[in-house]
């Protein structure tokens, strides 16, 4: 198992490696540089040169991505174009960020995603089971801007309560209190990551309760709870724990809207801002902040997909 | 508990189960059975599938599989109908007053939970046993049923645990409550010939010990002579004879059953396959010479686990050869090497006397064209989205070129030479049953007009009698095509019926081969012994005479191992030398012509 845990960690690397080769170079493709962006049109082009020089621009494309990536490897993105802050310092906060609410959205989302799918797997075809399933199926079609403005209208302005903007400083709060504050956005949230949790959850129940030792276990007389938590759920945490990371990740790096909606000072908000000063500098960094953030969760997925797995646990 | 000896343990009355179809009408599948099991006594109930026999035994469980419902009829446990209680009322009987027995251990298993826990379940949740009282009780079975590292063999996943062992953990699961009815679904049918001793011979003195009833399903009637005390003939859903296993076996009265017991397939013995001398000495059709092959890469270029070594097999035209030995052996892999599909690492083809590429890439259309492979599983073999009309029409496009009138009349000869009616042409796999199934995959490597056709166990997944017609469709194609078969099988029965010369596989190395009056008839190999031993014989008694012997004792000695140095077989052989066998490899002893034993006994030690 070992070995198989070593060459997933050599799969994750050789997809970083990958991603940033295509980040380097989609960067390079744009018209203009660094320097005429940092410069401006009026520049001289001694000063652009000068410039060029300094950022390490004169070089050959080889050069400069080993230079950068060596440079990421450090913790040293650079330095943002629009705002002559080092990158490291602008991600690291918004980082932060986004981390407490997408860490709040799992606590509060997942558990409860994860119960409900599993309880409609133990029921299937009842009036709960389908209710739910309508429900989830009208959740992934709904956009998120339409479900956060739902929200909105009937929390803020209806009922008065919660903000629609969410900001302010969130030191000293307790759990509950930081819960409170995003509560909008984590509720949001949650409904976008319930839908697909619940439906794959209960899917993947429902598929290890039609296969014989199930069978052979209700014909032991075994309690259908007993059933379904120590029969059925041992063998289904695989492919949960793989759904969980990619929704995760999601909620690291595909929020934009509602980091947006809400005027949330996260990292896609961050990323929009990066984009509209065509601070591509700004952009390389998140762009492997978001691929590493994805390698590493998928990465943890398949390490628990093979530590629930007896056979490799336990081989013969 | 007084247990009565006459007492009545399961009793159906006219019992009736519909099967629910997709519009909301029902289908009768059983159709009014009547049968009872009294204590101590095993009755069988055997017909094909389709025949309703595991529909039946699953009503004692009060169950009914997805898409089934009781319509009729009473099922009594004990005096109690058990068609009419709620999952929740039936709990206290299921795997307490009667335990199930499922064909496939290994997926009866939950591969997730230790085999001792799955074993000591039943009783410690309905709170007939405590803990230490169910763990007890396993350990004595596991001791019964002859298990290997008994004390431990519980810690285990059902992985880490050969095929043979978890069928008969699964048997200690079924028996660790006590149970007052077992109901054993197949148990052996998907076991090798020498592993379904052993498992028979636990069985049948489990349930004596036991003193417990039982429900012994099953399409083979030498396993239920072996076993029943009662059988019970069943088609079509209905009783068609029942009676003592004396009486059905050796004068049984209703037709079906007389086919049942002529479908049973004869002994291996001398005498079998014809010896044919061909005047034109032509290269033989297909050869293979030295044949190394194994799967993974492991490190200087070998594979990682080398199945064959030193295979060398000649398959003359128009000849049968059949690829015998029980599941491990390599006999698939050497299918494989023959049609391309695994390269060997050593060793040459010769295809017509020429030599050819061991990578089925690299071979020309016509070299492809003359070896077709027939899988077992007619079902994942044929495309599901295609009428037969284009399953056959595509080798005739491809390898041949006809299009068409031209097409059409060759599609019609094919459905014709395997005894198919022409207007399946427009029907889907999923329409046709199974025997049919296998039919249509054997017209399809037909089509490609091959001079050899790879069989790979074609008729292992089919019932008694339906299997019996595939052999004799084969017998007529051969004549009338003219094409030579490799015929794998680890039913020595079916090979000695059908096959010209025979190759014995043990542990990827050829333990035997001949003409296939040479290999049943003695100088044998050891191991050709055992497996010709182990072919259970339709007749009361069979199975105490076979025990006692050293034969059978060998094949209860371990499963198939692949070794490196001497002879793989050495660890269940019963004439084996130590300090000889397991340490050098052993010679190709020739005692005729063509019969080749590889053993170090001298020929006349092996009669």
């Amino acid at each position: 198992m070992v070995i198989l845990i070593l060459k997933r960690l050599g799969i994750g690397l050789v997809t970083v490696l990958a991603v940033s080769l295509i980040i380097f170079l989609g960067t390079k493709i744009l018209p203009g540089d660094a320097a005429q962006i940092r410069l401006g049109q009026e520049a001289t082009e001694a000063n652009v040169a000068a410039f060029r020089a300094r950022l390490g621009l004169d070089k050959s494309y080889p050069e400069q991505y080993v230079y950068w990536l060596a440079d990421f490897v450090r913790g040293d993105m650079g330095t943002s174009l629009a705002s002559d802050v080092p990158i490291t310092k602008l991600i690291a906060e918004r980082y932060e960020n986004t981390v407490v609410v997408a860490s709040l959205t799992a606590i509060i989302g997942v558990p409860i995603s994860l119960a409900l799918g599993i309880l409609a797997a133990m029921f299937p075809g009842t009036l709960y089971d389908r209710v739910l399933t309508l429900i989830s199926v009208s959740l992934v079609a709904a956009p998120e801007f339409f479900t956060a403005t739902l929200l909105v209208l009937l929390f803020v302005f209806a009922l008065n309560v919660g903000n629609a903007v969410v900001v302010g400083s969130i030191e000293g709060k307790g759990i509950v209190e930081l819960i409170l504050h995003f509560a909008l956005p984590i509720t949001t949230l949650c409904f976008v990551i319930a839908s697909q949790l619940i439906r794959m959850s209960r899917a993947a129940v429902l598929n290890v309760m039609s296969s014989p030792y199930i069978e052979m276990a209700i014909l032991k007389g075994v309690p259908r709870k007993r059933i379904i938590l120590r029969h059925a759920l041992l063998n289904a945490i695989g492919p949960i724990v793989n759904v969980v990371a990619l929704n995760l990740a999601y909620l690291v790096t595909g929020v934009i809207v509602v980091e947006v909606y809400f005027g949330y000072p996260g990292l896609a908000t961050l990323i929009v801002q990066g984009v509209q000063t065509r601070d591509y500098i700004l952009i390389q960094g998140l762009g492997m902040i978001f691929c590493l953030t994805y390698v590493v969760l998928m990465l943890i997925a398949d390490i628990a997909a093979f530590v629930s797995n007896p056979r490799l646990r336990h081989p013969k | 508990m007084a247990r009565q000896q006459d007492e009545v343990v399961f009793e159906t009355r006219d019992l009736k189960i519909n099967a629910l179809r997709d519009d909301g009408t029902e289908l009768p599948i059983v159709k009014g059975v009547d049968f009872k099991v009294r204590r101590g006594e095993v009755v069988a109930l055997i017909g094909e599938s389709g025949s309703g026999k595991t529909t039946i035994s699953l009503s004692s469980l009060g169950y009914c599989k997805p898409g089934l419902k009781f319509a009729g009829g009473e099922a009594l446990l004990l005096g109690n109908n058990v068609t009419e209680m709620s999952t929740e009322d039936l709990r206290p009987y299921r795997g307490e007053k009667v335990a199930y027995l499922a064909q496939s251990a290994a997926a009866t298993f939950n591969p997730s939970l230790r085999i001792n826990e799955q074993v000591t379940e039943a009783p410690i949740l309905h709170g007939t046993k405590t803990r230490e009282e169910a763990n007890a009780k396993a350990l004595e079975l596991y001791h019964a049923l002859e298990l290997p590292d008994p004390e431990n063999i519980g810690d285990r996943f059902p992985h880490q645990v050969s095929g043979g062992q978890l069928q008969r953990l699964m048997a200690a699961m079924a028996l660790c409550g006590e149970p007052d009815l077992l109901v054993l679904d197949e148990p052996t049918t998907a076991l090798d010939v020498t592993t379904q001793i052993e498992v028979l011979k636990a069985f049948k003195q489990v349930i004596k010990e036991e003193g417990a009833a039982a429900i012994y399903v099953t399409h083979d009637l030498s396993v239920v002579a072996q076993i029943a005390d009662h059988i019970v003939v069943l088609y079509n859903g209905e009783v068609k004879e029942a009676g003592p296993v004396d009486t059905i076996i050796h004068s049984s009265k209703h037709p079906y059953t007389q086919r049942l017991m002529a479908a049973i397939k004869p002994l291996p013995e001398a005498g079998q396959g014809e010896e044919t001398k061909d005047a034109n000495a032509k290269s033989p059709a297909l050869e293979v010479r030295g044949i190394d092959a194994g799967y993974g890469k492991g490190s200087d270029g070998e594979p990682a686990a080398m199945i064959l070594r030193d295979v060398s097999v000649s398959i003359d035209r128009g000849k049968t050869v059949g690829i015998i030995g029980e599941s491990g052996c390599g006999k698939s892999t050497l299918a494989r090497v023959f049609a391309g599909l695994l390269p060997p690492v050593r060793g040459d083809i010769f295809l017509d006397g020429d030599k050819m590429n061991g990578d089925l890439g690299s071979r020309p259309r016509q070299q492809l064209q003359k070896i077709q492979f027939v899988y077992q599983m007619a079902d994942t073999a044929l495309n599901p989205r295609q009428r037969i009309r284009d399953i056959l029409g595509r080798p005739l496009e491809f390898y041949l070129g006809l299009t068409g009138k031209k097409k059409e009349q060759r599609l019609k000869q094919l459905l014709d030479m395997v005894e198919l009616p022409y207007a399946f042409a427009g029907r889907y796999p999923h329409e046709l049953s199974g025997g049919q199934k296998q039919r249509v995959n054997l017209a399809r490597a037909l089509a490609a007009e091959p001079e050899v056709v790879l069989c790979d166990e074609v008729t292992s997944a089919l019932d008694t009698i339906v299997g019996a017609n595939v052999i004799e469709l084969l017998k007529s194609l051969r004549a009338e095509t003219g094409v030579s078969f490799v015929f794998i099988s680890h039913d020595l029965s079916t090979v000695a019926s059908f096959a010209d010369e025979i190759v014995v596989l043990y542990a990827g190395r050829v333990a035997e081969q001949g003409l296939t009056d040479k290999v049943l008839s003695a100088p044998n190999h050891p191991y050709t012994k055992l497996l010709m031993s182990s072919v259970p014989e339709a007749r009361v008694g069979w199975l105490e005479e076979t025990i006692g012997t050293k034969e059978s004792s060998a094949g209860i000695g371990g499963g198939v191992t692949m070794t490196d140095t001497g002879c793989p077989f050495f660890n269940r052989c019963p004439l084996a030398i130590p300090g000889t066998c397991d340490v050098t490899s052993p010679p190709k002893r020739m005692p005729s012509e063509k019969h080749v034993i590889e053993c170090h006994r001298e020929i006349s030690e092996l009669t």
